[in-house]
């Protein structure tokens, strides 16, 4: 078993969490000398009337002071004969959900307090809801305030089926239920002799004993942080290994770039080892040259998906609501990509589990919806690959962490190709708008229904971005085709090879001019292309491509469009 | 299969903040206090980036008040290191002879967390390492591993953003900086044996020896140099003392000892019943959140 238990507590206002906590670690001899003065001072000037507040041990910004709640999550440390703890104490009101959220992501036991008077409340079954959500496997629901109802148990155990409804509503799993007083103490550090029909132990004992190791993930996997390259004659990929176990002369593949190599070197912070485990800071050193940076994986694992395209539910923290189609820096693993909402499947009814359909979230909302990114990268479903599996969206304007969520399921297949006939498929994205932020100085495009072209289908002219010619070519190098537009049709989808230039305008698949003005100008063109070796890519298309023939780029008013 | 030790785990944690912040943010600086947790941090960064020197400088905030042994331990560190330390001083301050004797809170505002700000507004980075622990104070417990600033510096404790697992949002507008607490899970306990486990060199003022000291408010201060002003009827005494922090020599408390071994100070420190903070004087200026004000203003 692991020494150390990471914890929440967590529930609705004044349940008493804060003082549920301050308890176990006054109880504890878990004080020093000096808190202990200062609890007994701060006391006297308290809401308790001179009795010992032992929430004012972990309230400790004025703000809270002043107003006895409890706005952020404090984090507090403590050890016993039998473990260390650390555990987050977070807030119960609904408005700062968030910062419970950030506790609950933290931790792998939640104590969820319920009020002996009130039973479950709205608030405790988001709380769960949200614990659950995080990845937490391990519950504990204190049925507090026992003292003012008279260590009742028949209360309790009416409290108890609510609390075992409410678990199997979120399929949560490994759920103790413990009744306790935490500010006159019972069942908190000591079994009580007030609650002599209660049978199991007392919430320390609990938490001394519970084992929350977890079943391991299998394969080796590790998001790269950094390339580290002292000089010219070391590469080291530089990360933290999440799963399984590396071993140096062991063959990895790199992903995306799914490359094979094999191990060279391993340090483990500055030692050389043979091995390294999960958890561990580790340096990688691959016989070959690999095409790898930040953001991608190495693993043992040739079935890690990598994909552009998912669903996760979201858990809404801004105070911005979020609108479909807006562009998001999406952060996963050491990626960090643009991404947006392409849709909400639904939000979820916090109480009543009830799906809701809806077009916008709001704050401390829940919500499944669909993702895209703008290119492919290494992510797994929550349940599967914890780390590939966690999201956060943040907002490009106010930079702020806008929401996180989980994945639950990634749409792996290829791209729709933008035009198709047979075996010959073209993508880009030609009749796509081009949008300017007035803002940030940053230029966007935006993705419009994703129609695949086939032969006969018309084709849009004009757009706000937009206006081509009735009849034009377009060429596409990159994915060696052509398309014939005669009187805004697709008249025909070929081959690169078999395209003939017959005088009429040739763009490419981004709506680019190119300055092809005869058979010459062509086949130079496509000679030049063959010949492009990734340093001279921006001079070729430079010297060919021509933005503003056919497009222009507007400023919208519609500001989260961009 | 092993399981990595909480050390282990501490450790791992605190490489992969300092990575991340390495290879997101613009222009990052680590803060170096000479302390016992500025040597923690510092062994951190060098194992985070190894075979590579970190890639970011140190700071040194140099109030002009230290104990003479922090300032050679530190020259003598970045000297057989390698690293770049900077240091800064607020030289407004000495010209208008600010001390910790006649200025009280005053001196802190201006010798250091005035001299902080200006320090990180004339390198212009974007994102600044400190030691800080959870464990310390109670506003410190409350404060995220990424903490954000405004332009002028200051912490808005009732607008923190969520912080998810491990994916620090690192994003910041122009003018706007991050705080960092690689260590923020660490207890002072962790700590000691980190640096025992690691072998970590800490400036000699930790360990008990014989010190010329006066008693003041309850507090042990050491006589340092020829600018400690007694009061009338102060007598320095010769006393085996050592330090639970460092600071400012005026403002730092030192506690009676005879622990001269890392292994006695981790005894000492296991069974004491006076939280480490006690004995710097200043935290307890303005109350039970003084630091929290302090933190509101720029202070690390």
């Amino acid at each position: 078993m692991s020494g150390l238990l990471k914890f929440i507590t967590c529930g609705s206002v004044d349940d008493g969490k804060s003082t549920l906590i301050g308890h176990i670690l006054y109880d504890s001899k878990l004080l020093y000398a000096d808190q202990e003065k200062a609890l007994v001072l701060d006391s006297k000037v308290g809401s308790r009337g001179g009795e010992i507040d032992y929430s004012l041990l972990l309230d400790g910004l004025m703000a809270e002071r002043e107003q006895g709640i409890t706005i952020d999550v404090a984090y507090r440390y403590f050890t016993t004969d039998k473990r260390s703890f650390i555990v987050a104490d977070t807030p119960g009101h609904e408005e700062y959900t968030r910062n419970m959220a950030v506790g609950a992501s933290f931790a792998q036991l939640a104590i969820i307090l319920v009020d002996a008077k009130q039973g479950v409340l709205v608030q405790t079954r988001r709380h769960s809801r949200i614990c659950s959500l995080m990845g937490i496997k391990h519950f504990v629901f204190a049925v507090n305030k026992m003292d003012l109802v008279n260590y009742s148990e028949e209360r309790f155990e009416e409290i108890k089926k609510e609390i075992k409804k409410l678990s199997e509503d979120l399929k949560l799993a490994n759920v103790t239920v413990i009744p306790v007083s935490a500010t006159e103490g019972d069942n908190v550090t000591q079994k009580s002799s007030n609650t002599s029909w209660y049978t199991g132990k007392a919430l320390l004992e609990h938490l001394e004993t519970v084992d929350v190791s977890e079943q391991e993930e299998v394969s080796f996997y590790m998001p790269i942080q950094r390339v580290c390259r002292p000089n010219h004659k070391f590469r080291g990929f530089q990360g933290q290994v999440e799963s399984g176990n590396v071993k140096e002369g062991q063959t990895i593949i790199t992903l995306p770039s799914r490359e094979t190599a094999s191990v060279k070197k391993i340090l483990v912070g500055s030692d050389e080892k043979k091995e390294a485990i999960a958890g561990q800071a580790v340096t990688i050193q691959l016989d070959k040259e690999v095409d790898v940076s930040r953001g991608c994986v190495l693993t043992d694992d040739e079935n890690l998906p990598v994909a552009k395209s998912f669903l996760a539910t979201f858990l809404w923290m801004d105070d911005e609501e979020l609108t479909v189609g807006k562009e998001y820096l999406v952060k996963s693993g050491t990626k960090r990509i643009p991404g947006f909402i392409k849709k909400i499947l639904y939000k979820i009814d916090v109480n009543t589990g009830e799906h809701i359909e809806t077009n916008t979230i709001e704050k401390n909302e829940i919500a499944l919806c669909q993702v895209e990114l703008t290119e492919k990268i290494v992510l797994d479903t929550f349940s599967h690959h914890k780390t590939l599996g966690e999201l956060i969206l943040i907002d490009r304007v106010s930079h702020m962490t806008s929401a996180c969520g989980v994945i639950e399921n990634i749409d792996t297949s290829e791209e729709k190709p933008y035009f198709e006939k047979d075996d010959i498929k073209i993508g880009g994205y030609i009749f796509e708008e081009f949008y300017f932020n007035l803002e940030n100085a940053i230029m966007t495009k935006k993705n419009t229904a994703d129609k695949t072209y086939h032969v006969g289908d018309l084709v849009p002219s004009e757009g706000e971005s937009f206006k081509y010619p009735e009849y034009f070519d377009i060429i596409s190098v990159e994915n060696n085709g052509a398309v014939l537009i005669r009187d805004g049709q697709v008249q025909d989808i070929i081959k690169l090879e078999d395209y003939q230039f017959i005088g009429l305008p040739v763009l490419d698949e981004r709506g680019f001019a190119l300055a092809i003005k005869n058979k010459k100008d062509l086949d130079q063109f496509l000679e030049e292309f063959t010949e492009i070796d990734g340093k001279n890519i921006s001079e070729f298309h430079n010297r060919w491509f021509q933005f503003e023939v056919y497009r222009r780029i507007v400023c919208t008013d519609n500001f989260w469009m961009i | 299969m092993s399981r990595l030790s909480h050390l282990d785990e501490l450790e791992a944690e605190a490489i992969y903040i300092i990575r991340e912040v390495a290879a997101e943010c613009e222009n990052p600086v680590m803060l170096y206090s000479i302390g016992k947790d500025s040597s923690v941090m510092l062994h951190l960064a060098l194992k985070a980036f190894y075979p590579e020197k970190p890639p970011f400088p140190f700071l040194h905030v140099n109030t002009t008040w230290k104990f003479k042994e922090m300032i050679e331990f530190r020259d003598k560190t970045a000297r057989e290191l390698g690293i770049e330390m900077l240091e800064y001083i607020n030289e407004d301050g000495v010209k208008k002879g600010i001390n910790p004797f006649d200025h009280g809170s005053v001196y802190t505002d201006i010798m250091k967390t005035q001299a902080l700000k200006q320090a990180l507004n004339k390198y212009g980075f974007t994102a600044a390492f400190g030691g800080g622990r959870r464990d310390e104070e109670k506003s410190r417990a409350k404060e995220r591993i990424f903490s954000f600033r405004n332009e002028s510096h200051a912490w808005d404790p009732k607008n923190q953003r969520p912080e998810m697992w491990k994916l620090y949002n690192t994003e910041i507008n122009k003018g706007e900086s991050i705080r960092v607490f690689p260590i923020s899970n660490w207890t002072e306990k962790d700590i000691w044996q980190y640096i025992k486990r690691e072998n970590i060199p800490i400036v000699p003022l930790y360990f008990a020896a014989k010190r010329p000291v006066v008693e003041r408010d309850g507090n042990l201060i050491m006589v340092d140099d020829d600018r400690m002003r007694l009061n009338p009827g102060e007598k320095p005494t010769i006393k085996k003392v050592r330090f639970r922090t460092l600071g400012c020599y005026p403002l730092t408390g030192g506690i009676e000892s005879d622990a001269d071994t890392l292994d006695e100070i981790i005894d000492e420190t296991l069974s004491s019943v006076e939280s480490e903070r006690t004995s710097r004087v200043i935290d307890k200026d303005g109350g039970a959140a003084s630091m929290e004000k302090r933190k509101r203003e720029g202070y690390f």
